[in-house]
């Protein structure tokens, strides 16, 4: 097992590296310098002033240079400072919103299992069933719906006209006044949106998923043994096929990863969520080139981790595949 | 894909359903310019955050301009945005998948590598990143979405291009001295179009869906161009007012790509019913 762990680590470090130069690529490709913000609107800046501002932020080396001095910071996380006018480190800006990020997605990631895993396995049970149908429907719906646009119906509904929860931020004004108990429930009432709508992208893709890896399982022979031998059929389902059919959604684990961290961006900004999705939206817009390559960075490595774990994990879980 | 495919294809509910919403989709981004019974851009301050009416089906917005008018010459954005960037991932990724499906050895190792290396990336927010550096216009957005959106496709047909080179076609055509180019592009290709058809239907609508996302963020679509994401923007401003902002462009955006993925999902099972 140990072997396995380290072979997938080593395998890593390319994708590491890869993903790295792509980063830096993307950075910067685009027209237009980072110090222009501070340049062109500004008519007192001198040519020599700009020079100067180049030169702080190394902009005047060579681009192997400059990636390969980033790199080397990158591997002793110091991801700059920020060109924001706070002039913070990214590491810090970005590790005081990563908690909030990272809850969603947690909470929403257990909310997916939760819900598409019984869906899935009962209509691959109950196949051709009027349930099937429908959650068959729902799928194809949940495909297409635009979550963002499903945000803001449940927040017409849930928020104004019904008035029942808070549409945006993570915590009421008067949230410092509240009694212990009320503060937690505060934030709960604040989440239960975000988390749901960040939860419903996933639901129609994992419940599907999951069907057809039920509906796979039954067919197989160990499956008729099973029955043969005169097992109940709620044993055969729910024992023998559900344990098998679970193996690989540990996987989908993995795979889910950037879809939701790219999905904070759209959740968090709408949802007025200090988190880091709503971080980059801001810096994006300000063109704050280390937080956005920190964030891009930390988002590619939360996703190979995200792999890493899923592997790892299925590896734990099916001695069929370390042998491979 | 012949005949069968026809026979099955007009006898399978799911994809007629799809194709009825995508021809509504080509016919009123067509004759846009007939159906708008406004101008996009006509703007009405009397008759600001109106409610629908009979006068205007869908309301009007913030500026007083109708909502309807807009959300059909939107219906072209989205249209153009769905084809354009989704011809650019199928010719990355077609010619990437079958260069390494092909070659194999380490030019297939390189390339599904880099593969592996931009699936690590959250796509949204790649694309966010070069959108917002560069400037955000129809045509960045479009070239950006295809960017970002190629590897599935390659992964595809590499996959188809591994098993169809050793089938007796390819070697008679080596054979008979055909080069490598005509070999990948004239023979193999064309087998494995099929599995690209089916990505390429999904494609669009998944495009479609980022376009909105971006032009809702306000980083897609910039107005006074209309485009369902940014009307949306213009809902979400309004929230608390104007419920006919929100719900009319979503529902469009929803059946456009229900229609895709219904043409698709019908296309796939017409290929092949065994797959089902």
């Amino acid at each position: 097992m140990l072997r396995y762990i380290v072979k997938r680590l080593i395998s890593m470090v390319p994708l590491l590296l890869g993903i790295t130069i792509v980063c830096f690529v993307v950075m910067h490709l685009a027209p237009g310098s980072p110090t222009d913000m501070e340049t062109q609107m500004n008519p007192r800046a001198s040519a020599d002033y700009r020079e100067r501002l180049n030169a702080m932020y190394d902009l005047d080396k060579p681009l192997y240079q400059q990636y390969l001095s980033w790199v080397g910071k990158i591997a002793v996380l110091d991801l700059g400072k920020s060109f924001s006018p706070d002039r913070r480190p990214v590491a810090r800006k970005i590790i005081e919103r990563l908690p909030i990020t990272i809850l969603i997605n947690a909470l929403s990631m257990l909310m997916i299992f939760a819900i598409a895993i019984p869906i899935g396995v009962l209509s691959a049970v109950h196949k051709d069933s009027l349930f099937d149908k429908i959650t068959g429907v729902f799928v194809f719906v949940g495909f297409a719906i635009p979550t963002f646009w499903l945000a803001l119906l449940l927040m017409i509904l849930f928020g104004i006209d019904l008035g029942w929860l808070p549409i945006s931020g993570i915590r009421s004004l008067n949230y410092d006044y509240l009694p212990p108990g009320m503060v937690f429930l505060d934030v709960v009432k604040h989440l239960i949106l975000p988390v749901t709508l960040s939860a419903f992208g996933g639901l129609a893709g994992l419940s599907r998923y999951m069907r057809s890896n039920m509906l796979e399982v039954i067919r197989q022979d160990y499956i008729m043994t099973a029955r043969a031998k005169g097992l109940s059929e709620r044993k055969v389902i729910y024992k023998h096929a559900l344990r098998n059919a679970l193996l690989p959604v540990i996987t989908i684990l993995g795979l889910s990863v950037p879809g939701l961290i790219g999905g904070s961006v759209i959740f968090e900004s709408i949802f007025a969520i200090p988190g880091m999705g709503q971080l980059f939206y801001m810096s994006v817009m300000a063109r704050d080139y280390p937080v956005v390559m920190g964030i891009l960075l930390i988002g590619a490595v939360l996703t190979l981790l995200g792999n890493l774990i899923a592997d790892v994990s299925y590896a734990l879980a099916d001695p069929r595949i370390r042998v491979s | 894909m012949g005949t069968d495919f026809w026979k099955r294809f007009k006898k399978n509910k799911i994809a007629l359903a799809g194709s009825c919403v995508v021809i509504l989709l080509f016919v009123v981004s067509i004759f846009a310019p007939v159906i708008a019974p406004y101008d996009t851009n006509e703007i009405n301050l009397k008759l600001v955050l109106a409610p629908p009416s009979a006068s205007h089906l869908c309301g009007t917005d913030q500026l007083g301009r109708d909502v309807f008018s807009r959300m059909v010459w939107g219906s072209r954005i989205s249209l153009k945005v769905g084809f354009v960037a989704t011809g650019i991932a199928i010719l990355i990724g077609a010619v990437l998948g079958a260069v390494a499906g092909y070659y194999g050895r380490w030019t297939d190792a390189v390339i599904m590598r880099f593969v592996d290396i931009m699936l690590c990336f959250p796509t949204f927010f790649l694309i966010l990143a070069v959108i917002a550096l560069l400037e955000p216009s129809i045509w960045n957005i479009m070239i950006i979405i295809g960017l970002t959106g190629w590897m599935g496709i390659t992964r595809l047909v590499r996959a188809d291009f591994t098993s169809l080179k050793e089938r007796d076609f390819v070697l008679a055509a080596r054979a008979i001295g055909a080069s490598d180019l005509r070999i990948i592009f004239i023979h193999i290709l064309p087998n494995a179009m099929a599995s690209v058809l089916v990505a390429a239907t999904l494609g669009v609508a998944g495009a479609i869906l980022t376009e909105s996302a971006l032009s809702f963020l306000g980083i897609g679509v910039q107005p006074p161009t209309p485009s369902w994401g940014n009307i949306l923007t213009a809902g979400k401003d309004n929230i608390d007012i104007a419920w006919w902002l929100s719900l009319y462009p979503g529902l469009a955006i929803l059946i456009t790509v229900l229609g895709y993925n219904l043409l698709g999902e019908g296309i796939r099972d017409s290929l092949d019913p065994r797959l089902k």
